[in-house]
Order: C-alpha cells, then structure tokens, then sequence
C-alpha cells in the first residue's frame, strides 16, 4: 500500500451490445489484483470512451464486445487515440471474436484479444507484464 | 514545470489529467507545480456531496452537472470511490452514471480511489480541487464515498456541503448524525417517492431545530429539499439553494474566499502537515525496514507498542 504509480484501466462496453456480466467479472478480477478499475457502463460509442480514459489518466483501456462489432469498435478506439496523440494507452479486447478477426485486430493496434474460457489469472497476469504504468 | 502550469491554466485536459494522477500518486515534483498554481485558485465554486453509499449521489451529480451546463458553467467532477483494503485496488463506478458528459469539453470528470489511509487522501483530494479550480472550471462537484470517513474533510474545504439522505434509513441517520449537523449546508433527501420520506423529513427537522442555538438570526440554516435524481425533480431547486447559501456565504464573509478564511485554512494546513509529516516520517520509517522490525518486535513480545511508538517517532522529530 506505500506510494508509487499504480495501474489504472479503463473497462468499457462500446457499441449497442448490453451485457456486461463478462466486463464486471474482469473490473472485479483486477481490482483483486490491485488495480484502479474505472468502469464506463454500457452503450458507448469509442469516442465517449477515449475521452473518458484520456481524462481518467488510464494505462490501458479493456474493450469487451459480445456482439459482433468489435472490428469497428476496436479499431476506431485505437485510431482515435492515436489522433489524440495518447497511442500510449494499450488497448485489448476480450468477448465473442471470432478467431480470424483476431489477426486484424491486432494489425490495426488492439494489443492482445482474450476469447471465453480464458482464466482470469491468464488475463491479470498479461497485463502485470504488458501494461507498465506510464 | 512552468510549462505544465501554462497548460493547466489554459485548460489543457492531458495535462490536467496527468497532473492529478501525479498527485494521487505522490511524485514529489507536484510540490513545486501546486505552489505554482495556488495564484491561479479561488475562482471556482466548489460543492461537496456526500451521504451514505447507494443514496444516489453520483445520480444526482450527473443532473447537476447538466443543469449547470444548461447555464453555460464549465464543471470539474471528482469522484471518490473506496479502496480495496485487501488489494489495494478499486473499481471506480460513480462515472457509469455520469458519461454522458464525457464528450463535452466544458466538463472534466476524475475518478479517485481512496487508496486507505496511505495515500494522503483528503490531501491529493483536495490538491486536484486546486488544479480543476487553476484550470478554470467554474464549478467543482466534490462526491465523497460516504459519510463518516476521512473525506468529511474534503467536504469541510467546500463553499458548499449537501448532505444526501434517502427515506427509511431511520438508524443510518442516526449512526451519521454527529457528523452531518456539522458539515450540512444543505439536505437532501432523494428517493424521495419512496415510502417514509415524510418521515425522514420530520426527523431531520428535528434534529435541526434541536441544534437551535447554532442558527441564531441570520446564520444559514440548512434546507431540506425532496429529490427524485433520477426523474431531475427537485435539481433544479437544488441549484437555486446552492446559489442562494452561495450569497449568504459573500454576505457574512465578504466573499467567496471562504477556503482562506482563518479556520478553514487552518484545517487545511493541519491536514497537509499531517500528511506531508506522514510521508516524510513513516514512509522511510518502510523505507528502512525500522518499522517492520518493530512490529516483529511486538509480536514477538519484547515491546510493547508504546515504547516501540516513541522508538520509531522521537528520533525521527528531534524531540
């Protein structure tokens, strides 16, 4: 508990998709393992998102799509930070994406896609190792 | 560092944002920008909002914030929410309802983890209050995470404190009274279609109208207002009691500077040595492995807390 940067991370529902069981497990799962969570709620469109995660100061911004819009969704989030000059903010998707998506997605930015069924412990432990605070 | 001061003062939002996240963090170098910055403070209004959790604080917040808009005010946002005590992280929720306003550039939203009693709360509360003020937001909503808690503080620095109730708490306001009467400008009791609000409206009267000696003539006495922050009933009439206790506030103290009036600066003050000294003292205390040795002394029985205490702390002040 001393001083000293501490991750912060942005879990965000973008687009019209209205389940956020799988975003509130994964805000849980870093909260336990220490880290400042900042949940945005349902139905955002990416540039609620980058504007909240520029003025929340987040390292990293959690996208969760379960409904089928994640190529837009997900590229346009990292487009639009790099617009802002904030491409320092790493941004990973996790929900319903199809594999063949998954290549794009990374090609365009989205640093890493975690797909159902992937331990928590898998998750946290990806960003412990990718996600410095900045 | 005079450059991140030009940019906060011209409102630049990264800067902001980065700057605050220093603060919370406790790099040392905020030091210098915030002394540079204090010239720049004293513009904005800042109201405090706090009450027990799940009240409808952040609720209300959001409605605020869009009435005032609506009057073409620029807002600053801060929102704190509990730290983990297991953890040390936290989820931080209050914004889910207030996102709507995240596209608008007159609106500045942060959330804050209280990050337990290290991390020098009320004191990197209170420092972002000053740099969403230097920034020139016209007004700052201050949401606390919950009667009772360190944060009565920050609502202490507030021109404006309201106090959020909800019908039916009966023992909760019981619990939290001693505290409230104190820092309440205002009452609100939200939820107010809820069955007992006519109650807890009589209930509060009472305990106001017992507190009778402290309102003598013309001295602010707090309003109780009925609100339904869902629906926006009753916001508006919020505003109007804000701005009128603004006005009683300029009357009896000559103006808005009521965060440099003697005894407010005086709960400042005693607050930013508190943790300034806490930092400086207990932090190398860590640092040093001196205090790990002195709870392993106590645990092992060969010293008791007191003397162990007086070990660590005399030394360390020159006593």
């Amino acid at each position: 508990m001393a001083q000293g940067r501490r991750i912060r991370i942005m879990v965000a529902k973008p687009g019209l998709d209205g389940h956020d069981r799988g975003a509130r497990i994964i805000a849980r799962a870093y909260r336990d393992a220490g880290f400042e969570v900042v949940y945005t709620g349902l139905h955002q469109t990416p540039e609620e998102i980058v504007e909240a995660a520029i003025q929340e100061d987040v390292d990293m911004i959690g996208l969760s799509s379960l409904a089928g819009a994640h190529k837009y969704l997900f590229i346009r989030t990292v487009e639009l930070l790099r617009e802002k000059g904030a491409e320092d903010i790493v941004v990973c998707g996790g929900g319903i994406i199809p594999e063949e998506d998954i290549p794009m997605l990374k090609e365009a930015g989205v640093k890493e896609i975690f797909t159902p069924g992937t331990p928590l412990g898998v998750i946290v432990e990806w960003v412990e190792q990718n996600v410095k605070p900045r | 560092m005079n450059e991140v001061v030009e940019k906060v003062v011209a409102g630049d939002v990264r800067t902001v944002a980065r700057l605050i996240r220093d603060i919370d963090d406790g790099v040392p170098e905020v030091r210098e920008i915030l002394k540079a910055l204090y010239p720049h403070t004293g513009n904005a209004y800042v109201i405090g909002i706090t009450g027990a959790p799940g009240v409808g604080k952040s609720t209300l917040v959001d409605q605020m914030v869009t009435h005032l808009r609506k009057r073409d005010k620029t807002v600053g946002v801060l929102a704190v929410d509990p730290t983990s005590p297991f953890s040390g992280g936290a989820i931080l929720g209050d914004r889910v309802r207030m996102q709507r306003h995240s596209m608008d550039q007159g609106v500045f939203i942060r959330s804050l983890a209280t990050r337990g009693h290290f991390g020098g709360l009320t004191q990197s509360t209170r420092s972002a209050i000053d740099v969403l003020d230097a920034m020139g937001k016209d007004y700052i909503l201050v949401e606390t995470v919950g009667v009772g808690q360190d944060e009565v503080d920050v609502v202490k620095s507030a021109h404006t404190t309201v106090v959020v109730v909800i019908p039916g708490m009966g023992d909760d306001i019981q619990a939290i009274k001693a505290g409230i009467l104190e820092v309440a400008d205002i009452f609100v009791i939200n939820k107010a279609d809820r069955e007992g609000t006519d109650k807890t409206l009589s209930d509060l009267r009472l305990m106001i109208d017992m507190d009778h000696k402290k309102y003598e003539e013309g001295s602010w006495k707090p309003p109780i207002l009925k609100t339904q922050a869902v629906f926006d009933k009753g916001v508006k009439e919020l505003l109007e009691e804000i701005e009128k206790h603004g006005k009683h506030l300029i009357e009896s103290t000559g103006g808005l500077h009521v965060r440099r009036k003697k005894e407010k600066v005086r709960d400042e003050l005693v607050e930013m040595v508190k943790s300034r000294l806490y930092e400086e003292v207990v932090n190398r205390l860590i640092l040093t492995g001196e205090f790990d040795r002195a709870v392993e002394s106590i645990v092992e029985g060969k010293l008791d807390p007191y003397t162990a205490c007086d070990d660590l702390v005399i030394p360390k002040l020159d006593l």
